[in-house]
């Protein structure tokens, strides 16, 4: 009879993270597939400065932790140096979409084969709850306190779309982390990016919305029924882009 | 054909770190380090190495710190407002204890400043490349054959001690040719195993972590302790300086790099003129030659500190002296080059002919 | 012995060859040489100049600025360094580009050579540098002639070996004029 197990290449601690906060669930996905690859022993993790800057605690591959925003540069360096093994970073919104936007887009635009694991929970976690790049018009956080006013703060990035127009990237998805329907296809997104990076098609992207029940003041099911209602409709799930770039 | 041929100084750089071992290299434009950078990209595929040319400064020393915590040898090279943007980079590099060597061929500042050679970086490389308490090997070439033996010296001890380290030239040597040899710039392996290297564990090893975080303050203490313990062996063995007519120097000069080349000019016009004069040149700017100053100093009345800066260096020439002989100072700033000239009229001003 | 010669001209004259040449006949004789070029942020057309010293003990600064033997390929060159020569020192001046009636110096020796013009009628376009580096030989003795195929070789190097010839016929056009 099959048993609920924690994934091999998952560590057996104590999460840091936040009751009711997914990332538990992302990181959980991350190292089912890496077992179903059967390639922990290959693969080299890279964390952000953010929510997840512990998480080489966490999966048992080798990791390196980057400074804030430069996981896509540390993941070329390791990748330039080992282009056989499996390089994935795991960053947050403000990470990867505002202090990092650089390094990620670079990263993508030379096609760079390594997967992005982008958490976008539309705020800044860690720090304590400031508006993030990807925070929504109207959302209120500890430096948007009256809801990010469009006309003086700006639009929110939407970085899947920004994906889908760089030649270097042969993979670029949304998913969110709901229910069981969307966790199990972020599941198959993370697999599939996995698999295009194995086969050296190219940059890898999979954009997971998350939540965050501790800085949006909610509670976790609260916060699901905003990522359904708020978050998804602003920005939308589905492949963004397909194709080996080479 | 002799077996020196003439060489750039940022080219003979660039090959003597490919002779020794040097497997990736970063890159971002800036001059005056450009021929690095295109001597890298023209040979680096030639040789089975990586040649890749970041989005940018900051990119590219986050390239080095991925690559270096793989095991593999690596560099990048800039200049003057380009280091500035590689400090943050450096400093994880050193907290996570990463062996890389990064070149800096200065210009002058502050801000975009100008492409001509300076040395007012001293204080950013020898005391603050970045946040944190850390050091640096910091080498300082003045010929274009030391260009190309420090670096080869600068990846073993890079790798020995688990530290970044740092070539700091300047526009002067960089651009300029002299024959250079290549026969003893070999590939020295590290004398200790990297166990530490994160290239994928493979289900043979422990997973490896790379990493600078330390949220417990005893744990982080300690750990900067440990290497602070390193730094000591390096100033105890690794230490370089280069003296010349020092011995009975009345007028002992202390200067580096391309302007230690003009201050030994002066000296040697001053010693034809009946004046003492000598010069001390540190070719470790980290460690700093404490005591070999004060060995040299020792007939000395007064010692002369030459920068091409406002005078940075001098400060530790004064701390290594304990103020125990008064120290002068002459400088340029700016890309402006001393004149061999100008340093004897100051040797002759502080001797008081 | 300490020979500082500065090179001056046009970017694209082939200052920085020529200097590059010299160094490649002291080099071929154990001698210690250093060569540096001016730098700044104009990639062409802009004037152009390069220090060479040559000196059988360590060479201090590399740095010219008062040379004992100057090069001048035109005429803003001539006008801004003929006078930074050292008494008793040596110029060799382009004359095709360079006025004859320009300043001239009675303590210092000018050797005047039609540089460009003995190129164009030689069919050796560019190679005026290389014809006056060809008459230093013959009016010095700074360095020994006799190495002139070896300096070439090594200055335009083993992928352009077909330079060699043209520039030797330069070396002998500037010892005959």
């Amino acid at each position: 009879m099959p048993s609920f197990k924690r994934p091999k290449s998952l560590a057996d601690v104590k999460f840091h993270y936040c009751p009711g906060c997914t990332h538990g669930i992302i990181h959980r996905l991350v190292a089912e597939v890496i077992d179903e690859m059967d390639i922990e022993g290959e693969t080299i993790g890279v964390c952000p400065v953010g929510c997840s800057v512990l998480a080489y605690d966490y999966f048992n591959c080798d990791m390196m932790q980057a400074s804030h925003g430069r996981s896509p540069a540390v993941a070329t360096g390791i990748k330039r140096a080992k282009p056989d093994k499996l390089v994935f970073t795991y960053q947050g919104d403000g990470d990867l979409a505002s202090i990092g936007t650089a390094e990620t887009i670079h990263a993508a635009a030379r096609g760079e084969n390594i997967t992005i694991i982008f958490v976008n929970n539309t705020i800044y976690g860690m720090t304590g709850g400031q508006m993030a790049p990807t925070t929504l018009p109207g959302q209120v956080t500890q430096t948007s306190p009256y809801g990010r006013d469009t006309a003086r703060e700006g639009f929110p990035l939407k970085i899947c779309e920004i994906m889908s127009q760089i030649d270097g990237v042969a993979y670029a998805e949304r998913v969110a982390v709901i229910d069981y329907k969307s966790i199990m296809n972020a599941k198959k997104a993370i697999r599939k990016a996995f698999d295009v990076q194995m086969k050296k098609q190219g940059f890898s992207i999979v954009e997971l919305l998350s939540n965050c029940p501790t800085n949006w003041g909610m509670s976790t099911l609260d916060s699901i029924e905003r990522i359904k209602t708020q978050v998804i409709p602003y920005y939308p799930l589905g492949v963004f882009k397909e194709g080996s770039i080479r | 054909m002799t077996e020196k041929s003439l060489m750039k100084g940022n080219e003979a750089l660039a090959e003597a770190a490919i002779r020794a071992g040097c497997k990736c290299f970063f890159a971002y434009p800036i001059t005056p380090q450009n021929e690095i950078a295109a001597y890298m990209a023209k040979r680096m595929p030639k040789v089975g190495g990586v040649f890749l040319q970041a989005e940018s400064e900051i990119g590219a020393i986050n390239m080095v710190y991925g690559c270096a915590g793989t095991g593999t040898r690596c560099m990048t090279s800039s200049s003057s407002p380009g280091m500035s943007l590689k400090t943050e980079g450096i400093s994880y590099i050193a907290g996570a204890d990463l062996p890389c060597v990064i070149v800096s061929i200065q210009r002058g500042g502050p801000g975009l400043g100008g492409i001509q050679p300076a040395q007012s970086d001293y204080y950013q490389s020898t005391k603050a490349p970045g946040h944190g308490d850390f050091k640096m090997l910091v080498f300082a070439p003045d010929s274009v054959q030391e260009m190309a033996d420090l670096v080869a010296k600068a990846f073993e001890l890079s790798d020995n001690y688990r530290m970044p380290a740092l070539i700091i030239a300047d526009g002067l040597l960089g651009q300029m040719m002299e024959p250079v040899s290549f026969a003893d710039i070999k590939e020295t392996n590290a004398t200790v195993e990297k166990n530490w290297k994160a290239d994928g564990h493979g289900s043979k090893r422990k997973k490896n972590i790379i990493n600078s975080l330390y949220l417990e303050a005893e744990k982080l203490d300690a750990k900067v302790r440990e290497r602070f313990e390193r730094y000591k062996e390096i100033e105890n063995k690794h230490t370089q300086v280069e003296c010349y007519e020092t011995d009975d120097a009345e007028i002992l000069l202390v200067a580096y790099g391309s302007t230690a080349r003009i201050a030994k000019s002066a000296v040697r016009r001053a010693r034809e003129q009946g004046i003492k004069a000598g010069i001390l040149r540190p070719i470790t700017l980290w460690p700093f030659p404490k005591n070999e100053i004060c060995e040299a100093a020792k007939n000395a009345e007064k010692v002369l500190v030459v920068e091409m800066s406002m005078g940075q260096m001098v400060d530790d020439v004064k701390l290594a002296l304990n103020c125990r002989i008064p120290v002068e100072f002459y400088g340029r700033t700016g890309g402006v080059v001393p004149d061999p000239a100008d340093v004897l009229s100051e040797i002759k001003k502080i001797k008081g002919v | 012995m300490t020979h500082e010669i500065l090179l001056a001209g046009f970017g694209g004259q082939g200052v920085l060859f020529a200097g590059m040449l010299l160094c490649n006949f002291a080099l071929t004789e154990q001698k210690n040489v250093s060569w540096l070029p001016s730098y700044g942020p104009a990639m062409r057309g802009g004037t152009c100049n390069c220090s060479v010293c040559i000196d059988d003990n360590p060479i201090g600064s590399p740095m010219v600025l008062k040379p004992d033997v100057l090069f001048v390929m035109n005429q803003p060159s001539y006008d801004k360094f003929i006078s930074s020569v050292k008494p008793g020192g040596v110029a060799f001046v382009n004359s095709t580009l360079v006025e004859k009636s320009s300043k001239c110096r009675d303590d210092i020796t000018i050797h005047y050579i039609e540089g460009s013009k003995l190129a164009a009628e030689n069919n050796l376009a560019g190679m005026a540098n290389t014809i006056m580096v060809g008459k230093f030989l013959k009016e010095t003795n700074i360095v020994n002639p006799e190495n002139s195929r070896n300096a070439i070789l090594m200055s335009v190097g083993e992928a352009k070996t077909h330079l060699i010839e043209p520039n030797m016929k330069a070396i002998d056009i500037g010892r005959n004029n």
